[in-house]
């Protein structure tokens, strides 16, 4: 069958079962677009601007696992996906961008619209190509897909020039394995590691497990579960780990980390184990690391054999499938409880229940900690959220806990702000049947605005709740905590949120009572379509516990007990 | 350089590494690699690349310097680059290694001359290009050895100098090489590049 280079592009996304992809055209895609008229069966969503393309695409994978699809035009649509790519390989999340080049002939010499795509995304993509000749198109697109959704995932673009799009060959789909000569991703582990893991793990008087994002791209729940249960062995969470284990087990210690639930830090720098599971040992969970858990053994199990004794030196290393691992591991590990430890663990939380803010009296004041944990309450806890980042981002990791995996989707690694709205969009396109929410604060909202048009023009039924403070919040906490309390360029002049979406034809309420909450949660449920609200919180709100950047973990800002005096 | 900073170097060379690559041949590899190194703030002491008997595998030797980053850890993550087909950190095991030479040297009296001579007989090199005024000196050899010589050959005048950097492989039946056989056919395209069309 004859077929053009664009055709081909949408026959081997068709083969990869992609339904839905987020794009925006331009003249060097313009073929691709072309040819999209006759491939109804995706569905292609118009963004407002190609950052969104990439965070719904990433959106999209998050909440579905599968590989999520954007496409743009060369040049400047090209670099407006770099936003979304570095995001998708800092979250390992699995996203194809496509994007149009000027034709085989123009490439290098500056023509209209012309970038160096691959060499541009080369730092920001797990792999990318260019490609070169129209019979390697269909071999590239599945290698793609590929080397996006297995191993550690993470982005891959496809860089094809106009002319590619327009040359015809014989196509015929690559059945059969890929041969990528230099592409192993590791699986199981070596007898002797696991002998020294299990040795490790059975002698442990004050073991934690750390679950990060790899217990949910490896599909490692069930298998993190019976470790923990089998062993008693508490679990300590990173923020995109958040629903690996269901949040209200009695294990689960909650968040670890800058903003992490104090408990958490205080039993890893005490722990005598550490089993860090498909996590990275990133900056913002270990503080300085100098000092981090200096008295713990320490197993890594992490898919990246890179990620192993980067940051942290660790005892046992083992490069594999999270999955795979764990399920060796499970048959040799002793059934135990550590009574004492759990005990030491609850002290340290029931310290936290003291001060939570939650259990303080703020008068009128509406905090968004209070909004967020209503917001888990009138949603029975249930909802997909998908957050921005900032002061809101941190307060859902600490107040809105998650049952389910997957259902908690926001910007780790790379702190994204506006990725919260697009990102909602792909999520609820890849999960239609269940309850989307953008968490997003005033800051990051605005910058990606624009997509509520996109949400308006395909209908897609996500609330979006702004948590408005007029500031942009965790920069001015970092004002006020290091720099004297100089609130330099936080205060914000905002819109009217609720004109604003109006505008864009939909439909918004604004909240600035907590008694309010309840009704906000039932408006924006009863609208088939987008939904906004506005919540109109307290200007000065602090995200406690806070481990200084840098500093010890242990060594947390606390909020005071009700009556104590604050100390800085 | 001065004597200090060559000695220095000498104590340094303890601490560098040999890593030897096997990567795909095709267009951009060599880019991926020196991003990479870049990116990860792995300083690169020398990095040579060139064609093996297979016409789709180049072969890299990379010699780092290990006081800074773990050769273990830049193996694993040269490995992640996809066109990357194996790694091995060399410098533990018994291997052959070779840097090559070209020096420009001053040749305009009997005794620069002379000198040159003296010297070509007792390490292994040789003068490739002599004149009136200037001798071109190659010499093959490990890396001491090389920095040995041009230490000998500063006072005569070195004028001009150029090193490929070090090729290693290792001794006896410590091979490194790969099955991998590209799909189908080879292409020369306009650029000149070889490319596998799959």
């Amino acid at each position: 069958m004859q077929l053009t280079g664009a055709e081909i592009i949408m026959e081997c996304l068709l083969r990869e079962g992609v339904e839905v992809m987020f794009g925006y055209p331009g003249g060097a895609i313009l073929p691709t677009y072309d040819a999209m008229t006759k491939y109804p069966q995706i569905h292609h969503v118009l963004v407002r601007h190609e950052q969104g393309a990439s965070h719904m695409a990433d959106g999209y994978a998050r909440a579905t696992g599968k590989v999520g699809v954007a496409i743009a035009t060369s040049g400047p649509g090209a670099t407006n996906l770099v936003t979304g790519l570095a995001t998708a390989i800092m979250d390992s999340s699995p996203v194809v961008a496509i994007t149009g080049q000027v034709a085989r002939g123009s490439i290098g010499t500056d023509a209209f619209q012309e970038t160096d795509v691959t060499g541009v995304t080369l730092p920001v993509t797990k792999h990318n190509y260019l490609v070169a000749d129209v019979d390697e198109l269909a071999y590239v697109i599945r290698e793609a897909f590929y080397i996006a959704r297995t191993g550690r995932p993470g982005p891959v673009l496809i860089d094809v020039p106009k002319d590619v799009q327009i040359e015809k060959t014989e196509f015929v789909y690559p059945e059969g394995d890929i041969r990528l000569p230099g592409y192993r991703p590791p699986q199981e582990a070596p007898a002797d590691q696991i002998a020294a893991a299990i040795e490790l793990i059975n002698r442990a008087e004050r073991p934690v497990i750390l679950a990060g994002h790899g217990i949910l791209m490896g599909r490692a729940m069930n298998e993190l579960r019976e470790l923990a249960e089998r062993a008693g062995i508490p679990v300590a969470l990173t923020l995109l780990g958040k629903g690996a284990m269901p949040e209200k087990h009695p294990l689960v210690m909650g968040m670890m980390g800058m903003h992490g639930a104090a408990a958490c830090n205080y039993a890893i720098q005490e722990a005598d184990l550490l089993i860090a599971l498909g996590m990275r040992f990133d900056d913002r969970v270990t503080g300085n690391l100098k000092t981090y858990a200096l008295n713990a053994r320490k197993i890594h199990i992490d898919i990246d054999p890179s990620e192993i004794n980067k940051n942290v030196k660790v005892d046992v290393g083992i490069a594999g499938d999270v999955r795979t691992v764990v399920a060796q591991l499970l048959p040799h590990v002793e059934v135990r409880q550590h009574p004492d430890w759990l005990a030491r663990i609850r002290d340290w939380q029931e310290d936290a229940d003291e001060r939570d803010i939650l259990h303080h009296d703020t008068g009128e004041r509406l905090l968004g900690a209070q909004v967020i944990n209503d917001l888990w309450k009138f949603t029975g806890g249930e909802a997909i959220t998908v957050t921005d980042v900032g002061q809101h981002q941190m307060l859902e990791a600490q107040y809105y806990p998650h049952q389910r995996p997957a259902t908690m989707i926001t910007s780790g690694g790379l702190g994204t702000m506006g990725f919260g709205l697009p990102a909602a969009i792909g999520a609820k396109f890849g999960r239609p049947d269940e309850e989307v929410w953008a968490i997003v604060g005033d800051g990051g909202f605005q910058m990606t605005m624009c997509e509520l048009a996109t949400a308006a023009q395909e209908n897609v039924d996500i609330n979006i709740a702004i948590l408005n403070n007029g500031f942009l919040g965790m920069v001015r906490q970092w004002q006020e905590f290091f720099y004297e309390e100089r609130y330099h360029a936080t205060p914000m002049f905002n819109p009217d949120f609720c004109k604003l979406a109006e505008a864009f034809g939909v439909p918004a309420m604004r909240v600035t009572s907590r008694s309010q909450i309840e009704e906000s949660v039932a408006f924006a449920r009863s609208v088939k379509g987008p939904a906004l609200v506005e919540y109109v919180i307290e200007k000065e709100e602090i995200v406690y516990p806070m481990v200084p950047a840098g500093a010890d973990l242990h060594n947390m800002i606390r909020r005071p007990k009700p009556g104590e005096v604050i100390q800085r | 350089m001065t004597d200090q900073s060559a000695t220095q170097q000498q104590t340094e060379q303890h601490q560098r590494h040999t890593l030897v690559a096997l990567v795909e041949n095709k267009p951009g590899v060599l880019n991926r690699i020196a991003s990479l190194f870049r990116r990860r703030n792995f300083n690169i002491d020398s990095l040579t690349v060139g064609r093996t008997h297979k016409p789709h595998v180049s072969r890299m030797t990379i010699v780092v310097d290990s006081a800074q980053a773990n050769p273990n850890l830049i193996a694993a993550n040269l490995l992640k680059l996809v066109n990357v087909i194996e790694v091995r950190v060399i410098s533990g095991e018994p291997h052959v290694s070779r840097d090559l030479a070209l020096i420009k040297v001053r040749s305009d009296d009997p005794e620069s001359r002379n000198a040159v001579t003296e010297l070509c007989e007792r390490y292994p090199a040789r003068i490739v290009d002599i004149g009136t005024k200037v001798a071109i000196v190659e010499i093959a050899s490990q890396e001491s050895i090389v920095e040995a010589l041009i230490e000998e050959l500063r006072p005569i005048g070195i004028v001009e100098m150029v090193r490929t950097g070090v090729v290693a492989m290792g001794r006896g039946t410590r091979i490194q090489d790969t099955e991998y056989e590209p799909p189908v056919k080879i292409k020369q395209n306009s650029n000149g590049y070889q490319r596998f069309s799959v």
